[in-house]
């Protein structure tokens, strides 16, 4: 079985507008994956099944072996202890320091003192950031505040990456450093990565699989893809 | 081990996040404690209401006067008749003879031991002293008594007793029910101070949720907090009911309207109450903070 398997997946919202129709893909461990689409095309929504920040109104969405529609609320933490998610918007906490940002969630699961440390200096030289462990992320340029977040997302070790557009706050140039750490997680770690984005120079440099959904369908599924939305519409 | 990690560190956070909202902390705090001291005062009430009537109810008897010229046998057939009557246990009669009033009446005055001496015969009746379990209950039980065979008269006091009873009764509903309703006010107002302290931390609820932490130890720091408003909120009625009851019992001598109602001895009732408020802040504390986070929870 795939690492992640989305089966006849529908997602219709209370409003009645349809997010997802029909979606059937499949992702193997390992993989670097770029979800692309214009506003409104329903990658979001995808992005979100995949942590069950929303569940599929029919069809089945499995993640390293959990279904997501069948997950209950109060079980929804051991799905999320298994992935790692990086926003758009970073989501650090302000009132926290750099490292105290990363350790929430390793303190969180209960872990000693002596083991969140190295953990997650670990983490932050990875990212590139060991020098601002003090800092408190206004103090940070946004290249650096989505490293912090990105850091936070691969403390625990996850087996996949979820990137929902991490470069969509930030400059060209930023944004191609980001990618980097990026990657060397995907090549360094094995961590499956799945990042939705808008940026088509990304897209396009990097060569790899690329989703493109319009209107919540399927439109495209390219092992070296290019950004071609706009082409096919 | 890990589980007192967590709870540490949950205890911690609370404590940080009343002294960082303090504003609202004093104000949720505040709204408890006038909520909790309006609680200890009807409960002191309630109590006192409740001790008066049941000491008023002891006092309250039948006065069963036999006929005269019975046997003893006839004596023990009555009493056996009226301790099968429904609102009456046999352990509540007390028979008193007519020589036994005889002997108390001698002893009283020189009057009456010079008239009742001038009598071949004793002209006092024996009696009954019968306690009712029921007082609401007290007249159809003296009716019944006064059915049974050999039986001359049943009395019971002047229908005053009765009466405050009854007054008492009414009191005593109403403070349960202004007692529940303050308690509901607390927990709505506790839980919309936390609410308002949770409307502010929403964010951190979402990132916490969003990087794997269970809704369990999410919540623990808020009904920590919630805990905490609880007792704070507390300690001045709690230390107002121990004080001011005391004061109160020594000014009063102990009574209210000279000597009708008598009022619970202080200790050790004062500690029963302001423990109950405690607890009750704290309870309630918990519980607003419980329905608060819920809602930030998804459940």
């Amino acid at each position: 079985m795939k690492f992640i398997e989305i089966k006849n997946c529908y997602k219709v919202y209370q409003n009645g507008v349809t997010a997802i129709a029909d979606l059937t893909l499949s992702i193997s461990k390992g993989d670097f994956v770029f979800v692309i689409g214009h506003s409104g095309s329903g990658k979001s929504t995808l992005i979100k099944m995949l942590y069950r920040e929303e569940k599929p109104t029919k069809g089945e969405v499995i993640v390293g072996g959990i279904n997501i529609s069948k997950l209950k609320n109060r079980n929804v933490y051991k799905l999320r202890r298994k992935l790692g998610i990086v926003f758009q918007d970073f989501k650090l906490l302000p009132k926290l320091t750099v490292y105290e940002n990363v350790a929430f969630a390793l303190e969180a699961m209960g872990l000693k003192s002596n083991e969140i440390r190295p953990k997650v200096l670990k983490a932050l030289e990875r990212v590139g950031l060991k020098e601002k462990v003090r800092s408190f992320p206004n103090q940070l340029s946004g290249g650096e505040q989505q490293r912090v977040c990105i850091a936070r997302a691969i403390v625990n070790e996850p087996k996949l990456l979820i990137c929902d557009e991490p470069t969509g706050n930030l400059d060209p140039e930023t944004s191609k450093e980001i990618m980097k750490v990026i990657e060397s997680i995907n090549k360094e770690m094995g961590t499956t990565i799945i990042m939705a984005t808008h940026d088509r120079e990304i897209v396009n440099r990097m060569k790899k699989r690329v989703i493109t959904i319009e209107n919540g369908v399927l439109v495209s599924d390219d092992a070296k893809g290019r950004y071609v939305a706009h082409e096919n519409v | 081990m890990k589980m007192f990690r967590v709870l540490g560190r949950n205890i911690r956070d609370a404590f940080k996040s009343v002294f960082r909202n303090f504003s609202l902390s004093i104000a949720s705090i505040t709204c408890s404690t006038i909520t909790l001291i309006l609680v200890a005062i009807a409960v002191v009430i309630s109590a006192n209401v409740n001790n008066a009537t049941s000491e008023l109810e002891k006092d309250l008897t039948i006065e069963v006067f036999v006929d005269l010229d019975l046997t003893n046998s006839d004596i023990e057939h009555i009493r056996n008749q009226i301790a099968a009557l429904p609102n009456v246990s046999s352990d509540n009669i007390t028979y008193i003879s007519g020589e036994q009033w005889k002997n108390d009446l001698i002893h009283e005055s020189d009057d009456i031991k010079a008239i009742l001496e001038t009598l071949e015969t004793n002209p006092l009746r024996s009696s009954f002293e019968v306690a009712v379990d029921d007082v609401n209950e007290l007249s159809e039980t003296t009716q019944n008594i006064k059915k049974i065979n050999g039986v001359f008269d049943a009395k019971y006091g002047e229908g005053k007793a009765e009466n405050f009873i009854k007054v008492f009764d009414v009191i005593e509903k109403i403070t349960i029910i202004i007692v529940v309703a303050l308690i509901v006010v607390t927990a709505f107002l506790i839980s919309n101070t936390i609410k308002l302290t949770i409307f502010s931390r929403r964010s951190e609820i979402e990132i916490m949720r969003l990087v794997g932490t269970s809704n369990t130890i999410i919540r623990l720091p808020f009904l920590f907090e919630g805990l905490i408003l609880g007792i704070i909120g507390s300690i001045i009625p709690a230390l107002l009911t121990i004080y001011g009851y005391v004061l109160s019992y020594d000014k009063l001598g102990g009574y209210v309207y000279s000597n009708i109602i008598p009022l619970i001895k202080p200790f050790s009732f004062v500690l029963y109450v302001s423990l109950f408020v405690m607890a009750l802040g704290a309870l309630v504390g918990m519980f607003g903070s419980y329905r608060a986070v819920r809602k930030y929870l998804k459940i």
